[in-house]
């Protein structure tokens, strides 16, 4: 809790270094575009199904018509998505977060 | 169930079958999870223990027990029938209800995890005035978790009657529809106190995950059992249920459910804009679902919540895929005639395909019964594990929240707190159980999506200004929890899922000057307006401080519990 520390200095002081923007600036460029992107692309396919039916109507085979493959467009990209989101965190985010996180613990408060 | 138009007396040998079936697994079921929560009470001993398992669970395990949470009756039971009926309108719940998981992964469960501790009030009030932050919260966590469990205790209450085929008229073991109904909610209500009080997280994990696999297991045996009749063929298998639904080709497109069109103009555009209200109140509805907030408190670290949640869009994808073929299949081997007899609203759907699957595959009708069982003892288990999960949001939220740091301004040690948090869950299982009984006779379905409404409406707008905006207050807070709170619910008594039409919960009363059946697309942008005005009325000021602290933890898990 936030109360157990009253002394917040160090974070603080680690808020202010190049290193921590650094890797808040790599989270919010990767976590708010894509929150966007997303977003849209759904909006897009609930604002489909519900004006443009005709477009959605398209067989494309046999009976598999637009709206269903736009439906199972929309598992894809999720899909799609977290791989990409949990690949970047591996290799961009996580060593920076562990590094900042090591020096501000320190070996003696280790939990 | 189908074979009501068969042979009268085979029917009924069926029948029996089938429901000593039914019972018999499902007691082996219950068996099953009292022991594993007998055995993780004896390792529950801290508070940490009790409200988030100790920390313990794999990402795996999480991941399992996440969709164990999510993964509810309304989805397995309640898509694949709204398929079976509307056709391709169920499968807008499928895609709202998967898409949500990326605000959650992208925005919510690491940031959550590093900087909280118990409930999702812990990274709300980190920064704010413990009182007031915490009581709203709890008040929030509480109408969510209630409304939920609301639709899911009733709605087994009506499944029970439905799956064990006790008919209006009809008794079993003495009982009438109204009595097993009762009876029902009564063991399911009993059931999640037992569960919750005694194993806490971990017992509760552990209900979810046995769940999990049952319910993945028991969806792709029966999937494949579908494509298998239409010889793999995705095109026959849409084309038969498009014919067999006498809708046609309209059945496999938008429009029949939702959205629709009618030659009055207004009307129209009502029915649209509803569509757009609940689209967007599923995909932001999840990442403020408060049963499903604290899941991420159960692994070590932010990197376990990640995988947790990857692991659940993998688990929970494949499961809404599947209820694409079990909602097509029953349309076409079922048929909706036989659907809509057994349940109007299609809830029998899955089951009854479980029989006639059975029935083809498994030998005759002997084969249809053991599947029929099967399926039912599975939904069952559905039910028992997310009223477990929601019980335990609830408590904690009303232990943790408003006992520990609102009653006794966080002086309350953590064996109080634990005892309180037990106390609670048996006060909620016990006001759950007499609410659905009163409730059991009125239309709760929209109980779901009102919950998610509410969970985008005043906690998501909460939960996103506190991780992101310096500038969020005290107010800010509290304002967009109550302003998106009491608008989502006042929208919704408002509207024409409580009065005013045929299907409302009080039909012959007329109050329903709202349109639109779901609220969300006028409450999420309130909620999160009134966030906004209350930061910058507030007389308050944030805590630049203390946001440094909030946003170096979050980001890097530095002073995690």
């Amino acid at each position: 809790m936030s109360t157990d520390t009253p002394d917040n200095s160090r974070y603080v002081a680690v808020q202010a270094t190049d290193e921590f923007a650094g890797l808040r600036k790599s989270l919010r460029n990767f976590i708010f575009p894509m929150t966007v992107a997303f977003f849209l692309w759904y909006a897009l396919y609930v604002i489909l199904c519900a004006y443009a039916r005709d477009f959605m109507a398209i067989k494309v085979i046999g009976h598999v018509n637009v709206a269903l493959i736009f439906g199972l467009l929309q598992f894809v990209t999720t899909f799609l998505i977290a791989w990409f989101y949990s690949r970047y965190a591996n290799q961009r985010l996580d060593p920076i977060a562990d590094r900042i996180r090591a020096e501000l613990e320190g070996p003696e408060d280790a939990k | 169930m189908k074979l009501i138009n068969l042979d009268v007396l085979a029917a009924e040998a069926t029948n029996d079958t089938a429901r000593t079936l039914t019972i018999s697994l499902f007691v082996v079921f219950v068996i099953l999870t009292l022991g594993i929560t007998i055995w993780a009470s004896r390792q529950t001993k801290s508070a940490a223990d009790f409200y988030a398992g100790g920390r313990s669970f794999s990402g795996f395990q999480n991941g399992m027990a996440i969709g164990g949470d999510y993964m509810s009756a309304a989805s397995f039971l309640g898509i694949a029938g709204i398929i079976a009926l509307s056709g391709y309108d169920g499968f807008l719940y499928s895609i709202g209800f998967l898409v949500a998981w990326l605000v959650a992964l992208l925005l919510v469960a690491e940031l959550l995890r590093n900087s909280g501790k118990y409930t999702m009030a812990d990274v709300l009030a980190f920064r704010m005035r413990q009182k007031p932050v915490r009581t709203a919260a709890a008040v929030s966590t509480i109408t969510v978790s209630i409304f939920y469990l609301l639709a899911q205790m009733v709605g087994a209450g009506a499944l029970v009657a439905l799956l064990l085929g006790i008919k209006p008229g009809a008794t079993f073991l003495g009982m009438d529809a109204d009595a097993a109904k009762q009876l029902t909610i009564v063991l399911v209500g009993v059931l999640m106190i037992v569960y919750v009080t005694i194993g806490g997280m971990k017992g509760t994990t552990y209900v979810q995950i046995v769940k999990a696999f049952l319910l993945m297991t028991g969806a792709l045996v029966m999937t494949i059992m579908v494509f298998a009749a239409f010889k793999f063929n995705l095109s026959s298998l849409l084309g038969n249920a498009a014919d067999a639904s006498g809708k046609g080709e309209a059945f496999l497109q938008p429009g029949l459910r939702y959205g629709v069109e009618s030659a009055d103009a207004l009307k129209t555009l009502w029915s649209k804009l509803d569509l757009l209200s609940l689209g967007i109140a599923l995909v932001l509805g999840t990442a403020g679902l408060p049963h499903i907030l604290i899941r991420f408190y159960t692994v070590p670290t932010a990197k376990a919540a990640r995988k947790s949640v990857l692991w659940a869009i993998g688990i929970i994808g494949v499961f809404y895929l599947m209820t694409l073929a079990l909602g097509f299949g029953a349309a076409a081997l079922v048929g909706s005639a036989n659907i809509t007899a057994q349940d109007k609203a299609g809830n029998t759907a899955a089951p009854q395909l479980a029989q006639a699957l059975g029935e083809r595959y498994l030998g005759g009708e002997t084969g249809g019964s053991i599947l029929l069982a099967v399926i039912a003892a599975v939904a069952f288990a559905t039910i028992l594990a997310v009223v477990a999960g929601l019980t335990l949001a609830s408590s904690s939220s009303l232990a943790h929240d408003f006992y520990a740091n609102v009653i006794k301004s966080g002086q309350a040690s953590e064996r109080q707190e634990v005892n309180v948090a037990r106390i609670s869950a048996f006060g909620i299982g016990a006001v759950s159980i007499v609410l659905a009984i009163f409730a059991q006779s009125l239309n709760v379905a929209f109980l779901v999506a009102l919950a998610f409404a509410v969970a985008a409406s005043a906690n998501l707008p909460a939960i996103l200004y506190s991780l992101f905006w310096k500038n969020f207050n005290t107010s800010g807070a509290v304002w967009a929890i109550y302003g998106g709170l009491i608008t989502a619910v006042g929208l919704v008594i408002l509207s024409p899922v409580v009065s005013g039409a045929p299907t409302a919960m009080f039909p012959n009363a007329d109050f329903d000057i709202f349109p639109l059946s779901n609220p969300g697309l006028v409450s999420i942008p309130v909620g999160f307006f009134c966030g906004w005005l209350g930061t910058v009325i507030g007389r308050d000021k944030a805590d630049p401080a203390k946001f440094a602290e909030l946003e170096v933890r979050s980001i890097t898990g530095a002073g995690a519990h």
